[in-house]
């Protein structure tokens, strides 16, 4: 049973990990017409920006949470300006194919200075060791890592669902050209919105970098899981990329403790049955 | 929305004569290629590459279909092929036979499941589901994992010609590619391949036509995986090997790239972009992993300048079909 809960813990921790970015690739999409292909660099930017922080200038953890979103964001913010504004307009497939090779270029640069291996990165003191549960041990990053997503992940969900700021966001995404006649500056809020979730990604990147190592192609294969949660889940709303993502990373850590060869496949596979069943995803609306 | 491809010049007899002129250029030029002492393993190579370019480009220029996991029917054929000749034993024309099945087994499957959804999701299910058979192939015994299958016998097509000499082995190829080509260029040019445009263009109103847009896509992927498959066959003879690099996602976007660069939608685009891009990874080897910066650089210049492509822009500067 210890393993089960290990195994059901790890699942929750990716699925924090899946959440954080597909929602980021959610807020994306809503906005720009873009799927993002450049996330998994971004979101391994976000990483290595916390590993610099603290070997370079002694920044620890804790104001690398914050730095390191507002860095990779801002970075994220220059891509929307100076490339990814001129696609307005065109077929969708060309902001993926932009993307695509956005991340290429970020990933063989890092490549080329860190090479392929991981770097480490330590817990920080404060959430170092852990607790006995009772009926599992529970390292305590972990459990924070878990607690810390998904208030960040409720808090992007109220921001775009609740606020004044989100309202129009959506009116945006429905009708821009209506927004703008109401005297909202239409692109500087894209170029916004490109930020918040890029700097989504590299929230999830600097959660990630003590548990797993700091390396140029962490967000590589992890992308493409989280486009077959997106898949899944169906980009329709918001609280959907959430939830999908949770729950696929339980589905995926069950499946370690139950059949673990099947533990890399099995969002795909089931992505294949969700797409058999409902091709527009769980809470997906008609493309 | 602008449409993906600029194909706006109608196909009238001067585009045909045009492109039989060009085709012919196309295939005496690489008819020579033994005789001019050009290294012909890097051929080859690159005839593999164009043949599965055009067949990706089948999809997305006359379909408006972008599949990035086009490398799954690659890897599975050189699998399938690989393990015929090796462990079978088969003879190589029963080999590509086998690869072109099992490409063509594959293509039904996927494409049944990725049609169901349009645009980007399509391309994000095609590219899950090539990393779900990566993974696969990663763990099946037959594939041998990290070390593919390797060493594999060359032997005599149709029991006459030596693939194991490189001349054979490359008019073998040749042929290969431009029966592939040829295949490809007669569907672009018969009412399928109008219907296809059609649905690229306008699907609902393909669809209030009467058409089963569902189907003909679905036969357009299969008829794209399979020849993708049979270039991967091919492919075996020239590299000796199947590894899990053709399968991995990273090579689908090298077939995109390719198609991008040569020309989105144009019938030589392919083929010339394969050979930009595979020449380019020969001569800039000593530079390591920066070729893939350099790599993501083109992506990013033809999505921002440069978006019909070489063949495209010749073409659009002389006002021709190409």
């Amino acid at each position: 049973m210890q393993a089960l809960y290990a195994q059901l813990l790890v699942g929750l921790i990716n699925g924090s990990f899946y959440a954080l970015l597909s929602l980021g690739l959610a807020v994306i999409f809503g906005m720009l017409n873009i799927i993002n292909f450049a996330h998994g660099a971004l979101y391994m930017m976000g990483a290595f920006c916390a590993y610099f922080l603290l070997n370079i200038t002694g920044i620890g953890y804790w104001p690398a949470l914050i730095i390191a979103p507002i860095v990779v964001g801002i970075f994220g913010m220059i891509l929307e300006r100076t490339m990814l504004q001129w696609l307005a307009g065109l077929d969708h497939l060309y902001g993926l194919l932009l993307t695509f090779g956005i991340a290429l270029i970020v990933q063989g640069v890092f490549q080329n200075y860190f090479g392929s291996s991981g770097l480490p990165y330590a817990i920080p003191d404060e959430l170092k060791g852990g607790m006995n549960l009772g009926f599992m041990f529970l390292p305590i990053y972990r459990g924070w890592v878990v607690v810390f997503s998904l208030v960040v992940c409720i808090a992007t969900w109220y921001l775009i669902e609740k606020t004044r700021l989100g309202a129009n966001l959506r009116a945006a995404t429905e009708n821009p050209t209506l927004v703008r006649a109401f005297g909202i500056n239409v692109p500087r809020m894209i170029t916004l919105t490109y930020g918040l979730g890029v700097g989504l990604a590299a929230l999830a990147g600097v959660l990630s970098a003590p548990i797993n190592q700091v390396r140029p192609l962490m967000g590589a294969d992890l992308i493409i899981v989280v486009f077959a949660v997106v898949v899944i889940g169906g980009m329709g709303s918001i609280m959907g990329s959430i939830i999908t993502g949770f729950a696929l990373g339980v589905i995926e850590g069950l499946t370690k403790y139950f059949y673990p060869e099947a533990s890399n496949t099995v969002v795909f596979v089931l992505m294949v049955l969700v797409l058999l069943v409902k091709p527009t995803g769980l809470t997906g609306r008609a493309a | 929305m602008s449409a993906l491809t600029d194909d706006s010049l109608p196909v009238t007899p001067r585009a045909m004569r045009d492109e039989m002129i060009v085709f012919a250029a196309m295939a005496v030029l690489l008819g020579l290629v033994p005789m001019t002492g050009i290294y012909p393993f890097f051929v080859m190579q690159a005839l593999c590459f164009a043949l599965l370019a055009c067949a990706f480009n089948l999809l997305i220029g006359y379909g408006g279909l972008l599949s990035f996991g086009h490398a799954m029917f690659l890897g599975t054929a050189g699998y399938c092929s690989a393990h015929a000749l090796k462990v079978w034993g088969l003879s190589p024309e029963l080999g590509i036979l086998v690869g072109v099945a099992g490409a063509a087994a594959l293509s039904v499957v996927t494409g049944f499941i990725s049609i169901r959804r349009q645009g980007i999701y399509f391309s994000m299910i095609t590219l899950a589901l090539s990393q779900l058979l990566y993974f696969i192939y990663l763990q099946a015994p037959f594939t041998h994992g990290e070390d593919g299958i390797q060493g594999i016998p060359q032997g005599y097509l149709f029991g006459i010609f030596n693939l194991a000499k490189p001349t054979v082995l490359y008019y073998v190829v040749l042929a290969g590619f431009l029966g592939g080509f040829l295949l490809i260029y007669r569907t672009i040019n018969s009412p399928f391949g109008e219907v296809l445009k059609a649905i690229r263009e306008n699907e609902p109103r393909a669809i209030s036509l009467g058409y089963k847009t569902d189907q003909y896509k679905l036969l357009a992927f299969i008829l794209s995986g399979t020849i993708a498959g049979f270039a991967g066959s091919l492919k075996v003879f020239v590299a000796q090997n199947a590894s899990l690099t053709d399968v991995h996602w990273t090579m689908s976007g090298e077939i995109v790239l390719m198609t991008l660069v040569g020309g989105l939608g144009t019938i030589f685009g392919p083929v010339v972009g394969a050979f930009v891009i595979i020449a380019m990874q020969q001569y800039l080897a000593g530079f390591g992993q920066w070729v893939t910066v350099i790599q993501g650089v083109i992506f990013v210049a033809c999505v921002l300048t440069f978006r019909r492509g070489v063949i495209g822009e010749i073409a659009h500067y002389f006002r021709r079909s190409l």
